[in-house]
C-alpha cells in the first residue's frame, strides 16, 4: 500500500492531464465565443480535431530533417512529464521527489528548444520568424520564471512543489507582499508562454505578429496532432501551477482515503474551471499587443519576480 | 500572530517600492499623475500604520497631510496643468524603459543592502521603512535624471518627498513642527514649480528641458 498507493495517484493524474488538456481549450473558446455572443464549437471540439488529426496522413517538406519528424514526440514527452510533476489533486505523487519547480522550467525550456528547431528545420521563411520570435520571449519569460521560483522558495525554504504547497496552505505564510507580485510575474509569463492573447494570438493562423501558429506551420497529421495536444498541456500546467501554488486548498495529503481524493478532485476541477473563465475574460476584455511591446511586457513580469525577491530578502534579514 | 503587525508594514512599504517602480515604468503624464497619486494614499496608509504602532497620534496627522496634499490636491493641480498646457497626450522616455527599470532594481537592491548593514540591532519595524524609504528616494532621483519633461520631474521630485517622509515615520522622534515645516515648504516648492513651467512654456513653447540645454549652448 505504501507503494501502490503514490503509483495509483500518479497514473490517474498523468491520466487526467491528457484527457484535461484539450478540454480546458476547448472550453476557453467556447467562453470566448459566448462572451462575443458566438455559438461556439463544443468543448470536446479539440479532442475529436486531436482524434481526426492522428488518423490524417502525415505531410512533410523534403528539405526536413529527422529532427522534424522527432520533435513532436520530444515536445509532448517533455511537455506530459512536467504537467505531471505538478500536484494537482494530490501531494503524494510517485515522482514527486523530483517534482521540483526548476527541473519543471527546465523540461517546458527543453520542449521550447525543440520547437523552436524544428520552425527552423524545414527552412521557411514564416518559421525561422517564429523561432526567433520565440527566443526573443523566453530570454524575458525563463529567467522571470526563474526569479519566481526563488521568491517562492524563500518563503517556503524548497523548490519542491509539494512542499510549496503544504507551505501555502499552512497558517506559516502570514501576509506577504512578495506573494502577490509572484502571482502577477506568474501570470504574466503563463500569457506569454501560452501564446495568449495581449503576447500572441492563439486563434489566429493569418496574422503576421503570430508566433507558436508559425512554427507549427508545416506541420500535419499526427506530428500536428502531438503540437496541438502538447500547447494544450502546457495551458493546464500553467493553469494547475497557479493553482497549487497560490490556491492549494482541497489537495489531498499522504495518509487521507479515497473520499479526500475525490473531494481534491472536484476542488482541481473547480479551480481550473475558474481559471479558463478569468482567462477567456481577459482574453475578450484586451487587445493584441505589438511584438516590439511584449519585452516590455514581460519585463514587468521579471520586474515584479527580482522585486519580490528583494523584498522577501530584507523580511528574512531582519 | 505575533508578525502582523510587522508584516503588515512590510506590505504597505512594499506596495509604495513596487508604485514607485510603476511611475518609473509610466511614460504617459495623466497615467503618472494617478500612479503619483496611489502613491501618496500608500504612503499615508503606511505612516497610518506607524502609528498605530507606535502609539504617536501626531503620525496620524502626519498621514492626514500626505493624504489631502499629496494624494488630492496636488495631482489635481498637476494634472490642471496637464491639461491646460495640452500635453496630457504626449509619451516621453529619454532612455527606454528596461534599462531604466534595470537601474531601478540595482538602486533598489543597493539601498536595501546598504541600510540592512547600517542598521543593524535597530528596531525591525524601522530598519524595513528605513530600507524602503531610501529605495523610493532613489527611485525618485532616477526618475527625475531620466526624464525630459518637467512635469514628470517634479513628480519624480514630490515621490522622493514620500520617501523621506516614509524615513521620518519609521524613526521615531521625528517632531511635528519639522513635518509641518517640510509639508508646506514642499507645498511652496510645488507652487514655485508651478509658476515656473509656465514660464518655461511661454519663452521656449515646450515644457521639454532639453530647450534649456540649447539657449545654454550646449547642444548644437
Amino acid at each position: 500500500m505504501q507503494l501502490i498507493l503514490p503509483m495509483l495517484v500518479q497514473g490517474a493524474q498523468m491520466a487526467l492531464v491528457v484527457l484535461l488538456a484539450p478540454l480546458l481549450t476547448g472550453l476557453v473558446r467556447k467562453l470566448k465565443a459566448r462572451l462575443t455572443r458566438r455559438r461556439g464549437a463544443p468543448v470536446t471540439q479539440p479532442w475529436r480535431d486531436i482524434l481526426k488529426l492522428l488518423q490524417k496522413e502525415a505531410v512533410v517538406a523534403d528539405s526536413a530533417s529527422w529532427l522534424y519528424r522527432a520533435a513532436p514526440y520530444l515536445i509532448f514527452a517533455a511537455t506530459w512529464v512536467a504537467a505531471a510533476l505538478v500536484p494537482t489533486f494530490a501531494t503524494h505523487l510517485q515522482f514527486s521527489w523530483t517534482a521540483d519547480l526548476i527541473a519543471i522550467v527546465a523540461l517546458l525550456g527543453s520542449a521550447r528548444f525543440f520547437l523552436a528547431l524544428a520552425g527552423m528545420d524545414v527552412g521557411t521563411a514564416f518559421g525561422g520568424l517564429g523561432a526567433s520570435r520565440e527566443m526573443m520571449f523566453a530570454t524575458l519569460a525563463e529567467p522571470a520564471m526563474l526569479l519566481i521560483t526563488f521568491a517562492l522558495a524563500l518563503i517556503a525554504g524548497s523548490t519542491q512543489l509539494s512542499t510549496i504547497a503544504a507551505v501555502m496552505a499552512g497558517p506559516a505564510v502570514g501576509l506577504r507582499v512578495s506573494l502577490g507580485m509572484a502571482l502577477v510575474a506568474l501570470i504574466i509569463v503563463a500569457l506569454a508562454e501560452n501564446g495568449r492573447i495581449p503576447v500572441d494570438n492563439p486563434a489566429t493562423h493569418l496574422e503576421l505578429t503570430m508566433v507558436h501558429e508559425a512554427m507549427v506551420l508545416e506541420y500535419s497529421g499526427r506530428h500536428l496532432a502531438m503540437i496541438e495536444l502538447a500547447a494544450s498541456l502546457k495551458l493546464l500546467l500553467y493553469l494547475s501551477l497557479i493553482a497549487c501554488v497560490f490556491v492549494p486548498w482541497g489537495l489531498a495529503a499522504p495518509g487521507q482515503g479515497l473520499a479526500a481524493h475525490l473531494a481534491g478532485l472536484l476542488a482541481y476541477l473547480g479551480k481550473i474551471a475558474v481559471g479558463a473563465v478569468a482567462l477567456a475574460l481577459f482574453e475578450t476584455a484586451i487587445a493584441k499587443m505589438r511584438v516590439f511591446r511584449v519585452p516590455d511586457f514581460l519585463g514587468i513580469a521579471l520586474m515584479l519576480g527580482l522585486l519580490g525577491t528583494l523584498l522577501l530578502f530584507v523580511s528574512a534579514r531582519l | 500572530m505575533t508578525h502582523l503587525p510587522l508584516d503588515f508594514a512590510h506590505l504597505l512599504a512594499g506596495s509604495l517600492v513596487l508604485l514607485s517602480f510603476l511611475m518609473i515604468y509610466q511614460d504617459r503624464l495623466s497615467a503618472l499623475l494617478d500612479v503619483f497619486a496611489a502613491h501618496a494614499v500608500a504612503l499615508s496608509a503606511s505612516v497610518a500604520w506607524q502609528a498605530h504602532l507606535q502609539q504617536a497620534p501626531h503620525l496620524y496627522l502626519t498621514a492626514l497631510i500626505a493624504l489631502l496634499f499629496k494624494a488630492l490636491i496636488i495631482p489635481m493641480a498637476l494634472s490642471r496643468i496637464v491639461q491646460r498646457l495640452r500635453i496630457h497626450r504626449e509619451v516621453e522616455t529619454v532612455v527606454g524603459t528596461a534599462p531604466t527599470m534595470l537601474a531601478g532594481i540595482g538602486l533598489a537592491a543597493l539601498s536595501i543592502l546598504l541600510m540592512m548593514r547600517l542598521t543593524a540591532g535597530a528596531d525591525p519595524l524601522a530598519r524595513e521603512d528605513l530600507a524602503f524609504a531610501l529605495t523610493v528616494v532613489l527611485l525618485g532621483l532616477l526618475m527625475m535624471v531620466t526624464r525630459r519633461n518637467a512635469v514628470s520631474q517634479v513628480v519624480g521630485f514630490m515621490s522622493l518627498e514620500n520617501g523621506l517622509i516614509l524615513a521620518a515615520a519609521g524613526a521615531k522622534g521625528m517632531p511635528l513642527v519639522v513635518e509641518i515645516s517640510v509639508a508646506f515648504s514642499i507645498l511652496i516648492a510645488f507652487i514655485v514649480i508651478g509658476v515656473f513651467l509656465f514660464r518655461i512654456r511661454e519663452r521656449f513653447d515646450t515644457v521639454d528641458v532639453g530647450a534649456l540645454d540649447e539657449v545654454r549652448g550646449e547642444r548644437g
